[in-house]
């Protein structure tokens, strides 16, 4: 797709990769939900190397994240908090932060970096050494055999992750809220099991769904618009990782502030 | 010879306006080599992606075995693509599966073989390539001859009625290339497969083909047999067989007026 010149041509370039990012998805969606029953079985072998790829091996980068941003999140407030006396309310209040809102959105941001750009690099150069159009013409889907494995294994990992990051950050807020601002152990774990609901924690892991969603689809779909060579391949990179990471902070506006109306 | 596989009528084609397939005809006889030749930009690709049904013309017809594939749906192309096999001018074998897995991968997937048989057939196709070593290699370790004829080993392994060649001895060396041509006559004489190969690599063209034809600007402006070719009155076949600067095939591509596009700069 070349982009049309002046500012009507550029709505027109947008409205045209949204309806078929569209239609990408629902080709996805097909092949992973309907043609199963159909004879196409699902590739759950490929799905499970993609799992370990997005998901066993962003262990260390997130739980790193999520211990810092649990440290980060007792400290601020213990700050404002302490102004107010009521210095051992934060542990509840990093607590539910997390698992509603910083967790989902960091795990998230950071897959975005990690495994958007990966996907598009990959499946960009195969676009372009033809590999996507051999498979094609083998008779086997570049969706089902490429993307369907690759959605799965974000859609599951990602929320994995999150809850990772909800345990572990809370972990890292536990250590300095213990040690350093000085909350007893024993208060600052009973604080934090009245504070969280189930709810907070499952709001947080369907955004985290959504989340997953956008990054597969994302740079999935932006491998398949690759135009010219080793530079078309860096620049839809560039453009995958950033739209990802735009549409989940989108994404997780709208999710939030239904959430917040709704629930 | 046999009756005609392939038939193409009045195939046209356009991109944004410009016209790249200019009614195109010709015909495929069973178990023949077929050679479409031409210079870059002659519409050689264009035509090889109707071919394999990944285009759809604007109009015209391409039959195969009588049935006109430019009006198959997805399920029917699919079952058309398991007819045919191709190879690809840069092999197009995925990087990330072993020379074995590459091979097995149409046999996976289209049949239900038992995982022993699949490893025998993977034996057989790369024997018939001569490669049969290197099954645990990953194709990036392999040169840029041995990709191509493993990528041949796979798309001859469902056992294809026709076989597409893509520039299928580009930017090998010449005793690959004369191997590649063999193989290529090998199969049609021996296992009746019927070859498609677009290229402008003259000499394996008039050395392995039964039949031809030149493509220039869209058009088919020769075909016959290698002879007929040569013997071909028009000048831009005879250019291009002779490889000559001078004719009617132009270099130049622009459009401009060269003086104007000179005296325009500033």
């Amino acid at each position: 797709m070349s982009e049309p010149g002046g500012p009507q041509g550029k709505v027109v370039f947008f409205l045209r990769h949204i309806t078929s990012i569209s239609c990408f998805f629902k080709e996805t969606l097909r092949w992973a939900l309907v043609k199963p029953f159909q004879g196409k079985p699902l590739r759950f072998r490929a799905a499970v190397v993609q799992m370990d790829e997005v998901g066993v091996k962003s262990i260390p980068i997130v739980a790193l994240v999520s211990f810092v941003i649990g440290i980060i999140l007792v400290l601020q407030t213990a700050y404002q908090l302490e102004k107010f006396g009521a210095i051992n309310y934060a542990a509840s209040l990093a607590s539910v932060a997390l698992t509603r809102e910083m967790a989902p959105l960091l795990t998230a941001i950071v897959l975005a970096g990690r495994v958007s750009a990966a996907f598009t690099a990959e499946l960009g150069t195969m676009l372009v050494t033809e590999e996507i159009l051999a498979l094609e013409v083998m008779a086997i889907s570049p969706i089902a055999y490429l993307v369907v494995p690759r959605f799965i294994a974000m859609i599951v990992m990602l929320p994995c992750l999150t809850v990772l990051a909800d345990l572990i950050g809370m972990i890292g807020g536990y250590v300095v809220g213990t040690c350093a601002v000085g909350i007893r152990s024993q208060l600052y774990i009973q604080n934090t099991i009245d504070a969280l609901l189930m709810k907070d924690i499952l709001s947080g892991l369907a955004k985290s769904v959504v989340f997953a969603g956008i990054i597969a689809m994302v740079g999935c779909y932006m491998a398949f618009v690759v135009r010219g060579g080793a530079e078309g391949v860096g620049r839809s990179t560039m453009i995958s990782v950033v739209t990802s990471l735009i549409s989940i902070i989108l994404a997780d506006c709208l999710f939030t502030a239904i959430f917040y109306l709704f629930l | 010879m046999s009756e005609a596989l392939i038939e193409v009528n009045n195939l046209i084609k356009s991109f944004d306006g410009r016209v790249v397939l200019d009614g195109i005809d010709m015909s495929v006889e069973k178990g023949s080599v077929f050679a479409i030749m031409g210079g870059s930009g002659c519409g050689k690709t264009t035509l090889l992606r109707h071919l394999i049904g990944v285009l759809r013309p604007d109009s015209g017809e391409i039959r195969v075995g009588g049935e006109d594939i430019t009006r198959f749906d997805e399920a029917r192309m699919d079952l058309y693509r398991r007819r045919f096999g191709m190879l690809f001018q840069m092999g197009a074998l995925l990087n990330s599966l072993s020379v074995r897995d590459n091979i097995a991968l149409p046999l996976r997937e289209h049949t239900k073989l038992d995982e022993k048989i699949i490893s025998v057939i993977v034996k057989m196709k790369l024997e018939l390539v001569g490669l049969r070593d290197f099954e645990h290699l990953k194709p990036a370790q392999l040169s840029g001859g041995m990709q191509k004829r493993v990528a041949l080993a796979r798309a001859l392994a469902l056992d294809p009625e026709i076989v597409f060649y893509d520039e299928p001895t580009s930017g090998l060396d010449p005793v690959v290339t004369g191997v590649i041509g063999q193989l290529i006559q090998d199969l049609s004489r021996r296992m009746g497969i019927t070859s498609v190969v677009i290229t402008h690599d003259i000499g394996s063209a008039f050395k392995i083909a039964d039949r031809m034809v030149v493509l220039f600007k869209g058009r088919v402006v020769a075909g016959g047999t290698p002879l007929e070719i040569q013997e071909s009155p028009d000048p831009v076949v005879q250019q291009f067989i002779h490889g000559s600067p001078d004719g009617p095939i132009p270099l130049r591509q622009s459009s401009r007026d060269y003086l104007e596009d000179l005296l325009d700069i500033e």
